[in-house]
Formats: structure tokens, C-alpha cells, sequence
């Protein structure tokens, strides 16, 4: 490999870039016949655009020649594939888009192609993004770079895996709960997952209306940083999006603020000991870096899981009733069984007779919820915890259970729902050399304050710069 | 026995805002190509999000406030779910238990008070064909409708004729052209009505425990008509001891008779829930004052003001407060009218009876023509008689073809001895000059 792709982040590729160290189509092609090496085994891609970045990379390297800049300008992304992107199959990583190429840009992929990204392809999902595992695909798990016996996470998997394999520098995934903290965590890199209606939906193939947020994953919360300062703000082909003016995240990073830490017991409850010790351990480096750190309560996470399953899966039940195959894709007998499974009971949560108990009543404990955090938030400024109760499972630990996913996100559930910030960061590893991740949550339109924390906490460690020595597998690609 | 209909209507009216409800596409679709006025949003994409459009909003509130309905300070949108290939997202978004305008009332000529029970926005649907391609039968679905604003108006069921369902028609359609919010064209689907009928016996109070629900009638007729048709058919029914069925029947205007379509026992559930796309809207009562303000005088209280302003008499009222347009028309013929002691009585009967085309003749040029034509004999006999003389001898023609049975040619000599006279003599008069004249010849 003559690129070392293992320390890049957007900041030191845009230097590199600009004093020529290499070019943007050299870094294209390198990261090309890397992923055609890896991807085999890790199936991070379901839609790998090589003809198109290599264009992309060319004309990048024009400006460049010219003296011209563009935020990203040749920087290697990939996108998870619930994103529209015209021209490009988008499958949300199932059979029944098998073959939809869309024929419009979502907004966020429109920022980044104005910004001057080299898109790389559409990485693996959960179908529809059901699921904290990437292991409900119709085109099979991703595999977590760490060890590729496990999984990566989900339901943005495959975008944190072409991360932490080095397979983009960057790379934007969606959460609706957990499915970029989630994934974050358990491949060891950062992943932002925004306040609701900060970021455009437009052309994200809708989930949860109520709670969809696009997010970066990226090694550096500086590179977390800078894309949010490009991808926020109001959007006018989206109603959701708020009109509170997007600050220069970038900049806020240099000036660290002490700040009240909240540390909440049961979101420390049911989780494996190792994580907790990864997390504890990170508390402690912030103490020492002059944080105060506070007990707060709050509601117990798991009284989100209900509230989250009925919300979820009732839009989920609507927003999918357009996928009928008359204007576009296949019909639904494509439908694998998460998909019904999710269809059939969140039908059943708004069916007359049953609306008041489970909808309704939802809806209602959600303002509850997100009351209590309000009520936190007075005596604090952040709230950490882990981020998943567990270190990345074994492919195939998923199936049998039908309600992995709801289950698997309970502790970033509350915060989905209510529609905060939060972010992952990797505080550590197990024994077995498995990512532990934390979060930072924060208030709505809050980001800068996470991500000054974050940043913070970054200078001591550079976790995320840790990438998994895959030579073994390269070596064995090469044979 | 006797029976007393029990009626209530559901209006559907397309709005002519520029873009649809709820994208940019150009709502201005009638004739065009199949599928060339649409978007994501429209076609219902994977991803695409609806973005309400507020001309169309505005115009629907200002159709509840012009039938005098109480506008909520919080309303929302709804998502209703159901499926139809010419539903694109598999469902629609409309609005179930918060709607813009609601508890209003229309008042008919008779007096009696119609209670509009709500007014809602919601979009339309596209349009299904039925064909044979290839040989195939096929369904051709064309979208260019989906998408476009629809305001739904229901009636409270106080509806007990099929006339006063007309006029009630008649004056919605009416108001939302007043308002210039819709065209109304019941032939182009600019309004689309759907009566709900059933009968009560005499004697019996309260609502009937069944409805019948007509849909596919197209003019105002037609409604006469199948309502008509309804309450034969269900009174025959009520006669036996039964009870019509709860149901949806449709008219069929080439039979003349409605026919079944499908039951309505139970109603289709819908899995109505907030529109979580589209945040709700709060009102204030700054916001409402514009709206109310904007509305124009509308018909009702614009005819109350020509009988009181204008002494018309309440026919000539009707007809000239029919339509923006002509009320505007009679208006300015009435000021120009003022400077010309041309008086209102007069100039409403000539726009009336002479079927004054006010698209071509400019208000001064009608007080003009009404002047001209408004004469008295002011000439003496002798010169009257003298310029008659001169055009019966400059038009030799006429005078042949006169004299030759073509007694029609007398009107081209009265008209060039109009001229000659410039309204010193009355049409009559010279015409009678001219016919003794040629007489004598």
C-alpha cells in the first residue's frame, strides 16, 4: 500500500492534497483497489461507483491544479444506501429496490457533490434500516473490520466498516435509534448522530419520519465537525428542518469549555462489565481534565423501548405502503420477514380500537420523555453513558430474536426519541480487541457543546484513529 | 307513509393555485401529456417529503371564513392510509380531526340554514384509465393530478330537497369564485360532489340509521336528478318494511339510475395519525385578520348593498352580482353613468336585457351608446324632413329595394339619417318620417 490510508482524516487528506503529496485520483484509485481487495470479505458496499469517483477525482484535481478549493474537495466518501443518489442504484439494502436507480440527489449527498466529495459507493444496511446489526440485509451482513467474525452494527454498518477498514475517509450513515451511534461503537470510530431536523431528510428513504437524523462517521471529530457545518441547516424541500442558524462547528472545537457531566445509574444497568469499565475509565480522564461530573436521574431507558417500537413501527408501516411496485422496484412479496414483521404490528398500533392504547399512548410517554431530559439538562450540560450494552456480537447471535433491534438500542432510544444530539466516541478496547464506545448526549441544537467535549477528550486519546490491522486477510486476497 | 329526505354534501374543490399542495410542481395540468407535471414528491419516491403549499392553505381558510366557520387556532395534517395504484405514497395526506375551518353556515334564499359541519385541505389522487394496449387490458395510471390541493366541504345533513341542493351548488360555486381561489368547472372536475341520502319517516326524530353515499355525478342536473331517482328507490324499500342498505351506489347518467357499488358497512379503517413530516401550524389572530381582510365582498353581502345602493330590484340584483366581473362592470357604468345623469335603473336594464357583452364594450362606451340612443325629438318637422329627403336621394338602392318588398332596407336608411340628425330626433320618429316619405314617392 503506498497511501497510508490508516491516518488519514478529511483534515490531513485536504493537506496532503493541496502539497500535493499525492493526487485525488491516485487516493481514489487507492482506496478502489482496496476495497476491491476487502469488500469480498467484508461486504461493506452494496454499490461500489468506481467509474464515477475516478471522474470525480479527476475534475477535483483540475481545481486543485487551478487553485481553487471546495470544503471536500477529493475527499473519499461513501454514503449509506438509503440515500438517493441520481443516476445510482438505491437499494436501502433491499431486494424489493433491487434495481431503483434513483432519479433525484438527496439534499445531503447534493451538499456534499456541491462540496466536492469523491463518492466511493453505497455501503450495506439493515434492509430499510430495520436493525442495530446490518445483519437483517437482503444482501447479507457486513462484517466488523475487527474481527470478521462479528458484526459491525447497524443499521449503518456497512458505512462504519468502509471507516474503520479504510475503505472511505468518511462516510454518512442515518439514525433513527442507534444506527450510527450503534455502529460507531462497536468499529471503534466516531459517529455523530445530529438533533432531529437539523439535517435534511430529503431523499433519505424515510424510516421513522418523527426521528430520522443523517449523521457522519468519521477517525476525527474535527472531520464529524466540518461535515456537520456543511450538511446543517434549513432546507426547503424538507419541513422538519429547523431554522436556528448553523454555527461554525469547526471553530467552536478550539475553545474548550469545562463543562457538568451527568452520569445517569441505569443507563449503566444490564451492561457488560468491560464496557462499563471502558466508559468509567474515559469519566475519569474527563474528571481529570477539570469536568464535573454529577448524578442525575432519569427515566429508566427501557421504558423507551415501547415507546420507541409502537412510534417506529407505525410510520414505519405507512412509509413503506409506497413500495407497491406500480412506479418503481419490485413488488412486495420482495418483503423479507424483518420488514413484515415491522409492517404487520406497527398496522396493528394504529388500527382503530388500538390507536388510543399504543399510538396515542406513545406519543404521550414520548412528551414525557423528553420533559425528563429537559429537566436534566438544567443541571447539566451533557449526559454520558455507554452507548451499546455490548461489545460487537457474532454473525448469526442476531436471528431468532425479533425484537434485536429495539432491544440492542435501548440506551440510545430515549435520546432518539426526544430528538437530542449525541455522539459516539471509542473510549478503549476489550479483551478480545473489540471497540468499547461511549456517548456524549446533548441538547437539541446542541452539537457544538458535544462536540467541544469530544474534541476534548480526543487530544488525550485518538482511539478513532485506531484502525484493525486487516493484512492477514489482504495477504491471503493476494495469494 | 310519508317521507322527509335527510341529505348532507360532500364538495371536493380544486384549488388554481400556480403549484400543487405539496411540491412545486405547475398545478396548471388540464390537457397536458400524461405523467409530465410531476416530481418525487408527487410520484411518491423513496424519500421524497411533502411541503405544504400556503397559497393553497390560505385559499382553504378563506373558503371556511366565507362560509362563516370558526377557524381553530391548531390544525394539522393527517396521514390517511389505504391502498390504490393512483395513491402514490399509499396514502394520502388530508386532515381528520383538526381541520382548518370548521361550524360554519351558508344561508339559502328561502331563508333556511345550512350548517357546514368542517373545510379541509387535503391532496388529490391521480387519475386511472382503462384501456386495451396491445391487445392487454390495462390500467393506465397518469399522475399528473397527484398532488394537487383539494379543499373537502361537508355539509351538516340539513338538506331536505334536491333543490335546496342545487342552490346550495350554486352558491359554493359562486363564493370560491368570488374568492378567485377555484374555478369551480364542474366538467373539468373542478368541483366534485358526493350526496349522502336517506329518508325519515314522518313522525321519527333524529337522524335516519342508514345513508346512502352517491358518487360520479358531474353537473348540477345530474344531482337534481339522482336524488330524485334515491328517494323513489328507498322510499319503495321503506314502503316494504326494510331498511335501505348502508352503501356507496353510483350515478349512471345514461341509464338514469344509481347503482350499487360497494358497501359501506363498515367503514374503511384508515389508520389516521398526525403527519409527522409536516409540523402543525398555529395561528394568531394578526395572521386571520389578513386573511379576513383579504376576502373579497362576497355575493350575498354585495347584492344587499345594490338593492340599498342602487334601488335595483332584487332580479336585477341577482343577475348582476352573479359574477365578480359584472358587478365590477355595473359599478363603473354607474359612475361614468353618474357624470351623464345616466341613471342605475337604467343602465342595469339595458346591461340585462340588451345582453351587453361586458367583455368588449368598456362601461364609458356603454354610457356612450346609452346616450346616443336615449333621445328626444328636439328637431322641428320641417328640417327633419328635409335631411330625410336627402338620404332617401343619396341612397337610391334602398329606396329600390324598399319599394320592392324589402322592407328590412328602411333600417339602413333610419341608421344614415341617425347620423345626419346627431341625436336631435328619436329613432321612431325618423323612421316614421322615412316611411311616409317613401309612401308618397
Amino acid at each position: 500500500m503506498s497511501l497510508d490510508l490508516k491516518n488519514l482524516t478529511i483534515t490531513s487528506t485536504k493537506k496532503a492534497l493541496k502539497e500535493k503529496e499525492f493526487s485525488a485520483v491516485e487516493l481514489a484509485k487507492e482506496y478502489l483497489e482496496r476495497i476491491k481487495k476487502l469488500d469480498p470479505i467484508l461486504n461493506a458496499f452494496v454499490t461500489v461507483t468506481e467509474e464515477r469517483a475516478l471522474t470525480e477525482a479527476k475534475k477535483a484535481d483540475e481545481l486543485l491544479e487551478n487553485g481553487q478549493d471546495l470544503p471536500l474537495l477529493g475527499i473519499p466518501f461513501s454514503m449509506k444506501d438509503n440515500f438517493s443518489t441520481q443516476g445510482i442504484r438505491t437499494t436501502a439494502s433491499a431486494k424489493v429496490l433491487d434495481d431503483y436507480v434513483a432519479p433525484y440527489n438527496a439534499t445531503v449527498v447534493q451538499k456534499l457533490i456541491d462540496a466536492g466529495v469523491t463518492l466511493l459507493g453505497k455501503t450495506n444496511m439493515d434492509a430499510w434500516a430495520h436493525g442495530s446489526s446490518t445483519e437483517t440485509s437482503d444482501y447479507g451482513p457486513s462484517k466488523n473490520p475487527w474481527d470478521t467474525s462479528r458484526l459491525p452494527g447497524g443499521s449503518s454498518g456497512g458505512a462504519a466498516a468502509s471507516v474503520a477498514a479504510c475503505l472511505a475517509t468518511a462516510a454518512i450513515g442515518s439514525e433513527t435509534a442507534g444506527s450510527v451511534r450503534g455502529p460507531a461503537s462497536w468499529c471503534g470510530i466516531v459517529g455523530l448522530k445530529p438533533t432531529y431536523g437539523r439535517v435534511s431528510r430529503y431523499g433519505v428513504i424515510a424510516m421513522a419520519s418523527s426521528t430520522d437524523s443523517p449523521g457522519p462517521l468519521t477517525s476525527s471529530v474535527e472531520d464529524a465537525a466540518l461535515i456537520l457545518e456543511i450538511l446543517a441547516g434549513k432546507d426547503s424541500m424538507d419541513a422538519t428542518t429547523a431554522t436556528k442558524p448553523v454555527e461554525k462547528y469547526t471553530h467552536v472545537l478550539k475553545t474548550p469549555r469545562k463543562m457538568t457531566i451527568g452520569i445517569a445509574d441505569d443507563y449503566f444497568a444490564g451492561v457488560d462489565e468491560e464496557t462499563v469499565k471502558g466508559v468509567e475509565a474515559a469519566i475519569e480522564l474527563l474528571k481529570k481534565q477539570g469536568h464535573t461530573i454529577k448524578k442525575i436521574a432519569l427515566f429508566d431507558p427501557k421504558y423507551a423501548i415501547d415507546v420507541y417500537t409502537l412510534l417506529m413501527r407505525s410510520e414505519v408501516s405507512s412509509n413503506l405502503a409506497r413500495m407497491d411496485g406500480i412506479r418503481f422496484g419490485n413488488d412486495r412479496t420482495f418483503f423479507a420477514e424483518e420488514a413484515k414483521r415491522r409492517i404487520m404490528l406497527g398496522t396493528y398500533a394504529l388500527s382503530s380500537g388500538y390507536y388510543d392504547a399504543y399510538y396515542k399512548k406513545a406519543q404521550k410517554v414520548r412528551t414525557l420523555i423528553i420533559e425528563d431530559f429537559a429537566k436534566a439538562y438544567e443541571a447539566v450540560d451533557v449526559i454520558i453513558g455507554p452507548t451499546l450494552p455490548t461489545t460487537a456480537m457474532k454473525v448469526g447471535d442476531t436471528t431468532g430474536n425479533a425484537m434485536f433491534g429495539e432491544l440492542m438500542d435501548v440506551l440510545t432510544e430515549p435520546s432518539s426519541i426526544a430528538g437530542l444530539c449525541g455522539i459516539n466516541m471509542p473510549v478503549g478496547f476489550s479483551k478480545n480487541k473489540l471497540p468499547i464506545g461511549m456517548q456524549i448526549i446533548g441538547k437539541q441544537f446542541d452539537e457544538a457543546t458535544i462536540l467541544n467535549l469530544a474534541y476534548q477528550y480526543e487530544q488525550e486519546t485518538h482511539f478513532a484513529k485506531e484502525k484493525p490491522d486487516l493484512s492477514k486477510i489482504l495477504s491471503e486476497v493476494e495469494v | 307513509m310519508k317521507y322527509t329526505p335527510v341529505m348532507g354534501l360532500e364538495v371536493h374543490v380544486e384549488l388554481n393555485t400556480a403549484s400543487k399542495m405539496f411540491c412545486g410542481c405547475d398545478n396548471n395540468w388540464f390537457g397536458a401529456k400524461p405523467n409530465t407535471h410531476t416530481c418525487p414528491v408527487c410520484l411518491g419516491l423513496p424519500g421524497a417529503l411533502p411541503v405544504p403549499n400556503r397559497k393553497a392553505i390560505e385559499g382553504c381558510i378563506k373558503i371556511g371564513m366565507a362560509l362563516n366557520c370558526e377557524i381553530p387556532l391548531l390544525s394539522k395534517f393527517d396521514r390517511k392510509n389505504y391502498f390504490y395504484p393512483d395513491l402514490a405514497k399509499g396514502y394520502q395526506i388530508s386532515q381528520y380531526d383538526q381541520p382548518f375551518a370548521q361550524k360554519g353556515y351558508i344561508m339559502l334564499e328561502s331563508g333556511k340554514r345550512i350548517g357546514i359541519t368542517r373545510a379541509h385541505m387535503e391532496e388529490d389522487t391521480g387519475k386511472l384509465t382503462h384501456a386495451t394496449v396491445n391487445g392487454e387490458k390495462v390500467s393506465l395510471i397518469d399522475f399528473n393530478r397527484s398532488g394537487s390541493p383539494l379543499v373537502e366541504i361537508v355539509t351538516d345533513p340539513d338538506f331536505e330537497s334536491a333543490e335546496e341542493v342545487k342552490e346550495y351548488l350554486q352558491k359554493l360555486q359562486q363564493l370560491v369564485r368570488y374568492i378567485g381561489v377555484a374555478d369551480g368547472d364542474m366538467d373539468k372536475g373542478g368541483m366534485r360532489l358526493e350526496p349522502n341520502i336517506s329518508l325519515r319517516a314522518e313522525g321519527m326524530t333524529g337522524l335516519p340509521d342508514y345513508k346512502v353515499e352517491v358518487k360520479n355525478i358531474n353537473s348540477f342536473n345530474f344531482v337534481v336528478q339522482a336524488i330524485a331517482y334515491e328517494i323513489t328507490r328507498q322510499t319503495e324499500i321503506l314502503e316494504k318494511g326494510e331498511k335501505p342498505a348502508q352503501e356507496t351506489r353510483g350515478w349512471d347518467e345514461d341509464k338514469k339510475m344509481t347503482i350499487s357499488q360497494r358497501s359501506k358497512e363498515e367503514a374503511a379503517d384508515y389508520r389516521y395519525f398526525p403527519e409527522p413530516d409536516i409540523p402543525p401550524f398555529v395561528w394568531n389572530e394578526g395572521i386571520l385578520g389578513r386573511l379576513k381582510a383579504s376576502l373579497p365582498e362576497l355575493p350575498d353581502a354585495k347584492k344587499e348593498r345594490f338593492l340599498k345602493e342602487y334601488a335595483l330590484s332584487d332580479y336585477n340584483a341577482e343577475i348582476l352580482t352573479r359574477t365578480v366581473a359584472m358587478a365590477d362592470y355595473f359599478e363603473e357604468a354607474v359612475k361614468v353613468g353618474k357624470e351623464h345623469s345616466v341613471d342605475a335603473t337604467k343602465i342595469a336594464n339595458t346591461i340585462i336585457n340588451k345582453k351587453v357583452n361586458i367583455d368588449t364594450i368598456l362601461p364609458a362606451e356603454l354610457i356612450k351608446d346609452m346616450r346616443a340612443s336615449v333621445v328626444e325629438d328636439t328637431m322641428n318637422e320641417t328640417d327633419l324632413e328635409k335631411i330625410a329627403e336627402e338620404v332617401l336621394a343619396a341612397n337610391e338602392k334602398s329606396v329600390a329595394d324598399y319599394k320592392a318588398g324589402k322592407t328590412n332596407a328602411i333600417m339602413f336608411l333610419v341608421g344614415q339619417t341617425m347620423r345626419k340628425v346627431a341625436g336631435k330626433a328619436k329613432a321612431d320618429t325618423v323612421k316614421a318620417a322615412l316611411e311616409s316619405l317613401l309612401q308618397s314617392k
